[in-house]
């Protein structure tokens, strides 16, 4: 049995229950015991203590998008070193896409994941499975062997399903699962040889562009295709201003669809790539200045319903290239909450409602559990100080690969403390 | 007189962010190197003892032969090296290929490179070499914009005042990117022509005036810009044929003859008699295709001259570009 913890002095934010405000946990056997008034606990003996004086506790947050890189890339991230990084992160719990090798079309190899994340992982992994067999757009993958496997969910994530009918029939059956089919939205006609956004700038430097067309079509067809089927579509990064419009016209519409961004897309735009610099290359591409501000504007108006960090990590010989060759992706992590928290002090959104966008609004989209710090639940909890600022360097980036544009970069408003099944896995200082 | 060195930079990767002083200073000492290739022996020892490696990762004779003869015309080494990029998927990535290069310390690396940026990505890597891009993907051909800025010069007497027409692939043509960022420096007028779908609404951004008709592209234009216009691209459809294309912005010279009557036509080549460009214009009085050929190697030798004596020679050099004085005739032997 672990030992009890206390969590005494914190401003508690859980949004799933309506809290915000100083409160006391106790955390004991796995799970949160009680929350209560400041001062409930503080004739335990025996306990551990934590002080969260100036700082926010939530529940542990949630990333519904990383990769993990394990099985077959295991020198870019390991289930270990990826939930090190998710923990540092404040990350309790990550969904994995299925873009390993072999790729999550096979009951075999989510076991595999999950028992990796059992042996070696401090996060929850939650796998994602694939849509179609090898992300080739052609088959369904088993999907309900998947789920029953422990798959929480089914992409084809960056090769999305380009048949319609495929789709379709893709959604239909989804519904006998349980489980939402979360997708990377291209249209692969429009996006082909691609290296950045589609506009002046790749005009400038001769760089293949991806209009942001090809994303709005592809959201336009599966919202459509939702409609149909009555099935619901999670919608992965998204990235233009006009997929924000099409999306909240679908909820006004009852249509049952969710969606995330990445906090690049709102913290970035494709100026960026300035000369070449492989770690702006990703896709969805970063966008201009218009779409970026359209990805803020969807956060203010609650379009969005989590927030995401599409943390693709990889090893510097796949990025030291010419930027057409260089792959796809940045780390995420660890940026995630500080990039998020920006959005707090620019008054976008309110504390509570970031905590929301990174807990409770990710279950909600993929229906995990969690989210919460309800008594009784299992007791995966992040304290937070919102002021205190950490420098990126290479030492204190958890992942095994260092891809990102803000290394070196001081951030505000990170976790100082991850608890993972009532057990302190992670701590600043 | 006025000696202020002209800051160049070290290598030369791109006309964009050249300001116009940078630009003239090229194009000036360039113009000295002309009469070096009118004579007899044309061979100077400015570069004696400094090594050119040619890396080409791409198909090319006119560019490379160019640079070579250059090369060879200032007493420089001139090595060539024609890889494909197919080696590089044979293992050795970029980064390595240009390191082992820079191991046998060359002067000067030219490149030409199928890949956008490759050249600015290079350069990153090479702490003592000069790199000078010869084409990287679409992205800049800096000599060339060079060379016919000289032409320019050399026919209409000036590079400022000027309305330039665009024909062809500009999409796909780094030719096309470095004459526009070039006369956009030097406050030229410049247009882009062709069907909406190469001439895209972007082009506004970089300063070019956006055409879709070749008469109201020529009305007064003193400097026709005939660029490639790739048959593999066809297939593409961003135009449904040759003929379809040619028809509607093929350069002839009933074309040219009423709406720029005093224009001449640049060529980067190679070029699709018919195509683009009718064999009247590019035999006629208008063309200046084989000016520009000559002047290729001009400009090459100054580019080369002005990086690859390590900034001794460079730092000579006036801003009004006047003669250096080791430009002198080698001995005749």
């Amino acid at each position: 049995m672990s030992k009890q913890i206390v969590i005494s002095g914190g401003r508690v934010i859980d949004p799933a229950n309506g809290i915000d405000g100083e409160r006391d946990i106790l955390i004991a056997d796995e799970v949160i015991k009680a929350v209560d008034a400041p001062g409930s606990f503080a004739n335990l003996k025996d306990v551990e203590r934590i002080q969260a004086a100036g700082c926010w506790v939530t529940p542990g947050l949630i990333d519904v998008h990383v990769h993990l890189r394990e099985p077959g890339f295991e020198w870019k991230e390991t289930i270990r070193t990826g939930t090190e990084a998710a923990v540092a992160g404040g990350f309790t719990a990550v969904c994995c896409m299925p873009n390993t090798n072999p790729v999550n079309d096979d009951a075999q190899v989510t076991q595999y994941i999950l028992n990796k994340a059992r042996e070696e992982g401090v996060a929850h992994v939650y796998p994602i499975g694939c849509i179609t067999k090898k992300q080739k757009g052609e088959e369904l993958a088993p999907l309900l062997e998947l789920r029953e496997a422990g798959c929480v969910a089914f992409s084809d994530d960056g090769l999305p399903v380009q048949n319609a009918g495929i789709m379709r029939r893709a959604l239909e059956y989804s519904l006998l699962t349980g489980a939402v089919l979360t997708v990377h939205e291209e249209e692969r006609q429009l996006s082909e040889g691609f290296a950045m956004n589609e506009g002046a700038l790749s005009l400038k430097l001769g760089l293949r562009g991806m209009p942001g067309a090809a994303e709005d079509i592809m959201i336009a067809r599966d919202i459509e295709l939702a409609r149909l089927t009555g099935a619901p579509v999670h919608f992965c990064h998204v990235s233009t201003a006009r997929a924000v419009t099409l999306i909240e016209r679908a909820k006004n519409d009852g249509i049952p669809v969710t969606a995330e961004t990445a906090p690049h897309y709102f913290s970035l735009t494709e100026d960026a790539v300035g000369d070449f610099d492989t770690n702006a290359k990703m896709s969805m591409p970063l966008r201009g200045e218009f779409d970026r501000q359209g990805i803020v504007e969807g956060v203010r108006r609650g379009v969005f319903d989590c927030i995401a960090s599409d943390h693709a990590p990889h090893d510097i010989d796949s990025k030291r290239k010419e930027f057409s060759e260089a792959t796809f992706g940045i780390l995420g992590l660890q940026t995630t909450l500080p990039l998020t928290l920006k959005l707090v002090e620019a008054g976008v959104i309110t504390p509570s409602r970031a905590v929301e966008l990174l807990t409770s609004g990710a279950v909600r989209c993929l229906r995990l559990n969690g989210g919460t710090l309800k008594s009784g639940v299992v007791a995966d909890l992040t304290v937070i100080n919102p002021e205190r600022q950490l420098t990126l360097s290479r030492e204190v980036i958890r992942s095994k690969s260092k891809n990102t544009p803000y290394l070196d970069q001081t951030l505000k408003g990170v976790a100082v403390k991850t608890i993972v099944r009532g057990r302190v896995v992670y701590s600043l200082d | 007189m006025q000696r202020a060195a002209t800051q160049l930079g070290r290598h030369l990767l791109r006309i964009e962010g050249m300001s116009e002083e940078q630009i003239l200073f090229y194009v000036g000492t360039a113009e000295q190197f002309v009469e070096i290739n009118q004579r007899a022996v044309k061979k100077v020892p400015t570069l004696r003892g400094k090594t050119v490696i040619n890396l080409f990762f791409e198909p090319s004779t006119r560019t490379r032969t160019s640079f070579e003869i250059a090369a060879k015309r200032l007493s420089a080494d001139a090595i060539n090296i024609n890889t494909q990029v197919s080696s590089v998927t044979k293992g050795e990535t970029l980064v390595d290929t240009v390191q082992t290069i820079q191991a046998m310390a060359p002067d000067v690396l030219v490149m030409r490179h199928p890949a956008s940026g490759s050249t600015d990505f290079v350069a990153k890597h090479l702490p003592r070499t000069a790199v000078v891009n010869a084409g990287d993907g679409l992205h800049e051909h800096p000599s060339q914009a060079l060379l016919d800025a000289l032409t320019i010069k050399q026919r209409l007497g000036r590079l400022h005042n000027l309305t330039l027409t665009l024909v062809g692939d500009c999409f796909r043509s780094r030719v096309a990117r470095s004459n526009i960022f070039m006369h956009r420096a030097l406050g030229n007028r410049v247009r882009v022509v062709g069907p909406p779908s190469l001439a895209v609404p972007e082009w506004k951004a970089l300063g070019a005036e956006v055409h879709h008709h070749m008469e109201s592209a020529l009305e007064g234009a003193d400097v026709v810009m005939s660029l490639r216009m790739k048959l593999e691209y066809l297939k593409e459809s961003f135009v449904p044929s040759a003929i379809e294309y040619s028809r509607k912005y093929g350069i002839t010279e009933t074309l040219l003859s009423r709406y720029a009557p005093k224009s001449i036509v640049l060529a980067p080549g190679p070029f699709m008699r018919g195509t683009e460009v009718s064999t009247e214009v590019i035999d006629g009085p208008r063309s200046c295709y084989h000016q520009q050929v000559a002047n290729g190697v001009a400009t090459r030798m100054a580019v080369l001259f002005l990086l690859g004596s390590g900034g001794t020679t460079a730092s000579r050099i006036s801003g009004t570009a006047e003669p250096a004085e080791n430009l002198e005739r080698e001995e005749e032997v």
